[in-house]
């Protein structure tokens, strides 16, 4: 059913339950917003959004007000524009003047508002909030100066992700987003998994920042900069540049590391193509034995916190293999330096990632299994574009390179692990061919791809029917998880396989990937990734040459001692810091 | 006159929680002839009375009863957060008559079907909450409330919740937010509670005074009740009088009884009359033109102000202005809930430009700045909170600014000459 309605005149005929604003789009009117974000339930909490609506008193929100039969909207007055101008204002005089110094400066809703409004002078008097800002966390770092309430975030983390690691704190002007009284970002639930950082209209939420180190770094001749790039950086950091979402870009990304004076540079998708055959082991192990299942996958940090915290009693479902990220470290500082005789002292390892929680992770004291530190910096997609803009790179326009070899060639198995389901898919690819000895004739799994929250399936192997299920989102993967655990207690069967990514869409979807980081957009990521699969001569991750290579020549075998000290790891039980938290 | 259809006939300050003494007073009776009628039969005596909404208001009470959507189980619940400064009607009731309220509520649940209700208490009234669950267990006890209702087969159960929050929690939808768990932030309105409230159940949410009138209602008749007071807004009303009166205090009075009247039975106003504000701290601050404003919902709407809680505030002449205006706008950004942008950063600067006057550091151009923020408010606050600074900041600024202007050219003088 439709609805016909007259904005500022123009008839426009929309979908029943579209709202106001929406419908205003129609008729390609723009009204501006502050709070509203496409991929979130509409508070109305800024105000600017006001209409006239015919018939009726006063103003109405247009982003909370339905389109009805009917209605005529009138989306500018002299009122409404001295209105919206006025909260403007009000917002303004309440802001620090940092914009140069700003990490969101040209990406800020704010501002561009404010440019849009032609704010040239105040009328009222400006002032400052005087608060700290946090820096405890490894991932994110919490300004509340900056922080204009719209509470975008604390829809993400507390309805999205179910984390509830930050509320809405103190009242009227004083709000602030915090959490708990008593803790801080660093040692709060959260698990930095960074979509808070990438609904904030503003700088008050942000990737806490390693450029300065990595230049550094870059510039000290005795080190040996070892960077890796993981496999959802490819297909958005062309954003930062200008070009589609979901463009491959993965050559034009070894050449500006090594235009920046990044020493070597292999790719993340080798250690992921090695994580299938580490898992899948683990699976085939567990199928052989008949279980404990479902065996859960680890590569999102986020995740893996977020299970360490509120779902521990599942942690012996979660499969021992580190992350591709950790993987890769763990091997540049033991594999790679010994094939190239290096001092792993000397080497720095820097890995590219869509991703905040990587930051925490990668600073885990179980993360050190070469002796030192595995994986020395994280950066996010955001950062490595800034750097490539500081040192004048032209990414757009760079010709593509091939990256070191050893540690880089990979297969489409490695590349859709940047998306949800990309796990999953690419494991049933290789299990499936270890387990029967058999060649699959199917190799596209589309039922556990897409964007859906939850996606469930049965898969033949063989003869035994493998139930898996695909979550993306931390509220989502408590649906799951409350039946797995349910299941559990009973004792009773829930899944062989579960993926679960803590950002909706998968790593695509990361806290550190270019903004905006929309929904709509990490679909056409996705699609990037499933297009570079199909283009790729070799598919499935038991096929890759180099990681044949390496447990020929180093590893031994999938699940080999040395595999196991270099590429798996242990968790922690948080239960305390929740429940000391809420 | 009936002396039965004021509150103040039951209040007991002695014995409040003496049952017995309650039930000899006449109380009950309300709730007797209500057991012996249908719902649509209740809610039919209280729309014929004409009682209105006494939380601020007025709406009317049966129209909101007849609007609980059907089909799933209702939730009630007394508003007792009274917040308003200068209001403590509802703790007059509550501290001297609690098994009228809860009498009340027993009746306007039998009306809307509700099987379970709560009493929201503010939180700055500890005492009044402990008093109001021995309450109910003693009502329970006799059978008045609980299961099997004097066995007429109807049951409902009332629980006593103690607030936490801000004046704007006494907003029915943060209220209801706030029983829920959630922090006490207004929601938008439709859905109306009566639709979707506690829950995602139809919810009625009715004031304390409002319930304490309903088993008067149902005791006297729709007729006797109707007959007092204002034709459109009929029966009597509870004011709560301070400031420079010479007796501050509750006082009841049919509704529209001259302000005039209200102040001499508190023994009139100690000093001159400068400035009044009724009702509450959103109402208007008005000259003693206001004298001769009758006292109800619709003659003081006439008057360009709001009947609101009945609180009356008196002030003489020793009264600066330049400080009204600080206090009021202090109370409003201590108070907005700070959920939407035009209050919580409007409501800060009318702070900060008021309290720069009064230090006397005030320049002339906050005035119409101040009135710009209150259009501003007006037109895009989320609630009614925000949007109802701009009744007592214009009318202070209306009425009274040629006196703060010369309160900020004095105190200029009074700093140059110091200099
Ligand atoms: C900011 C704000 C504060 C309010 N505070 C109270 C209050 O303290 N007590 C009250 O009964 N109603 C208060 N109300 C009115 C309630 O929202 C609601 O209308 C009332 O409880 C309904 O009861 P009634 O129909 O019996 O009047 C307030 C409304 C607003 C907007
Ligand atoms: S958050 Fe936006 S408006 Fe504020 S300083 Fe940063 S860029 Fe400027
Ligand atoms: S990073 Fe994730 S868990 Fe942490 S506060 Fe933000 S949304 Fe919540
Ligand atoms: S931190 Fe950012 S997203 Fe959160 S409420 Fe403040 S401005 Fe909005
Ligand atoms: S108008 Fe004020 S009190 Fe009402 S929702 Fe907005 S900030 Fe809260």
């Amino acid at each position: 059913m439709s609805v016909s309605l007259t904005v500022d005149g123009n008839k426009v005929t929309v979908p029943d339950h579209t709202s106001v604003l929406e419908a205003a789009a129609a008729a390609h009117i723009s009204i501006p917003t502050l709070c509203r974000h496409e991929d979130l339930v509409p508070k109305g909490a800024c105000g600017m959004c006001i209409v006239k609506i015919g018939g009726q008193t006063g103003f109405k929100r247009s982003c909370v007000t339905e389109a009805r039969e009917g209605m005529s909207v009138w989306t500018s007055s002299p009122e409404i524009r001295d209105i919206r101008r006025g909260i403007l204002e009000l917002v303004l005089a309440a802001h620090p003047a940092d914009c140069l110094q700003c990490i969101k400066h040209g990406k800020c809703e704010l501002q561009t508002l404010a440019e849009r409004f032609e704010i040239r002078d105040l009328h009222y008097d400006r002032y400052t909030r005087g608060l700290p800002v946090d820096q405890t966390s490894l991932g994110i770092v919490r300004d509340m100066n900056k922080c204009i309430g719209c509470g975008r975030c604390v829809e993400m983390c507390n309805e999205t992700q179910t984390v509830a690691s930050i509320f809405f704190r103190g009242r009227g002007a004083d709000t602030i987003v915090a959490p708990t009284i008593g803790k801080s970002m660093g040692d709060s639930v959260c698990v930095n998994c960074g979509q808070c950082v990438v609904y904030c209209p503003v700088g008050a939420l942000y990737e806490r920042e390693q450029i300065d180190e990595v230049w550094k770094a870059i510039d000290d001749p005795d080190k040996i900069v070892v960077a890796q790039i993981a496999p959802a950086v490819r297909v958005a950091i062309g954003e930062e540049f200008g070009l589609e979402p979901g463009e491959l870009c993965i050559g034009k990304l070894y050449s500006a590391l090594k235009g920046m004076g990044v020493d070597v540079v292999f790719d993340t998708n080798f250690s992921a193509d090695l994580t299938i055959l580490e898992e899948g082991t683990e699976l085939l192990g567990r199928i052989r034995e008949g279980g404990p299942f479902p065996l859960i996958t680890s590569c999102s940090p986020g995740w893996i916190k977020f299970c360490e915290t509120f779902y521990p009693e599942l942690l012996g479902n979660v499969s021992s293999c580190k992350s591709p990220q950790q993987m890769l470290g763990a091997l540049i500082k033991t594999y790679y330096a010994t094939q190239r005789e290096i001092d792993p002292a000397r080497l720095v390892s820097l890995s590219i990632m869509p991703c905040t929680a990587k930051k925490f992770e990668a600073r885990r004291p179980e993360m050190n299994a070469s002796g030192l530190c595995d994986v020395d910096f994280v950066l996010t997609t955001r950062e490595i574009a800034r750097m490539f803009r500081q040192a004048g790179i032209c990414f757009a326009d760079l010709d593509e390179s091939a990256p070191d070899p050893l540690l880089s060639g990979y297969t489409g198995a490695a590349t859709i692990f940047g998306a949800s389901g990309g796990v999953m898919e690419a494991a049933l690819r290789t299990a499936y061919e270890l387990a029967t000895g058999k060649s699959l004739a199917r190799i596209d799994f589309s039922e556990v791809r897409g964007m859906q929250g939850v996606k469930e399936a049965t898969v033949d192997m063989d003869g035994l029917a493998v139930k898996i299920a695909v979550t993306n989102g931390l509220g989502n993967a408590r649906k799951i998880l409350d039946t797995i655990s349910a299941a559990n207690k009973l004792g009773k069967p829930s899944y062989h396989f579960v993926e679960i990514m803590a950002c909706s869409g998968g790593c695509i979807g990361g806290g550190g990937q270019p903004l905006p980081n929309t929904q709509a957009k990490r679909a056409r990521r996705m699609e990037g990734l499933y297009m570079e699969d199909r283009g790729l001569a070799l598919r499935k991750s038991h096929e890759n040459p180099e990681v044949k290579r390496i447990y020929a020549e180093f590893l031994g075998s999938p699940g080999s001692s040395l595999a196991h000290k270099l590429l798996h790891t242990s968790y922690l039980d948080r239960r305390e810091a929740a429940s000391a938290s809420s | 006159m009936n002396e039965r259809s004021r509150i103040s006939h039951f209040a007991n300050s002695e014995a409040p929680l003496d049952i017995a003494r309650y039930i000899e007073s006449g109380g009950y009776v309300g709730l007797m002839a209500a057991l012996g009628k249908t719902s649509a039969e209740v809610i039919g005596v209280v729309k014929n009375s004409g009682l209105r909404g006494r939380g601020g208001a007025g709406f009317p009470t049966g129209l909101k009863w007849e609007s609980v959507a059907a089909g799933e189980q209702p939730y009630l619940v007394c508003n007792a957060d009274e917040g308003e400064p200068g209001t403590f009607k509802d703790r007059f009731i509550l501290e001297r008559a609690p098994y009228l309220v809860l009498e009340g509520m027993t009746i306007a649940a039998l009306a809307i079907g509700a099987r379970e209700g709560y009493i929201y208490v503010r939180g700055e009234y500890p005492e009044i909450a402990k008093m109001l669950a021995l309450a109910t267990e003693k009502a329970k006890a006799r059978g008045y409330l609980g299961n099997d209702i004097l066995s007429s087969g109807f049951s409902f159960d009332v629980a006593v919740r103690v607030g936490g929050g801000s004046y704007v929690v006494g907003d029915e939808t943060a209220l209801l937010n706030s029983l829920m768990g959630n922090r006490g932030y207004p929601m938008l309105k439709p859905p109306f509670p009566t639709e979707k409230g506690l829950w995602g159940k139809p919810t009625v949410v009715n004031n304390v005074e409002t319930l304490a009138y309903v088993p008067i209602i149902l005791g006297l008749g729709a007729q006797a009740f109707a007959s007092i007071g204002s034709v459109n807004c009929p029966g009597y009303k509870l004011f709560s009088l301070s400031g420079h009166v010479a007796n501050p205090g509750v006082y009841e009075f049919p509704m529209g009884t001259r302000l005039r009247d209200v102040l001499e039975k508190a023994g009139g106003v100690t000093g001159t009359l400068k400035a009044i504000q009724i009702g509450g701290t959103a109402g208007p601050i008005f000259g003693p033109a206001a004298l001769d404003y009758n006292l109800d919902f619709p003659s003081m709407q006439k008057a360009g102000g709001a009947l609101g809680s009945g609180a009356i505030v008196a002030m003489n002449t020793s009264v600066n202005m330049a400080h009204v205006l600080e206090v009021t706008m202090r109370f409003f950004a201590q108070e907005s809930c700070g959920q939407c942008f035009p209050c919580r950063y409007g409501t800060r600067q009318l702070d900060y430009m008021a309290h720069r006057i009064a230090l006397g550091l005030g320049k002339v151009e906050y005035l119409d700045l101040m009135r710009e923020t209150a259009t501003v408010m007006v037109g895009a606050s989320f609630c009614p909170f925000g949007q109802s600074v701009a009744l007592p900041l214009k009318s202070l600024l209306d009425e009274f600014g040629d006196e703060i202007v010369s309160f900020m050219t004095e105190q200029q003088y009074l700093k140059e000459v110091s200099e």
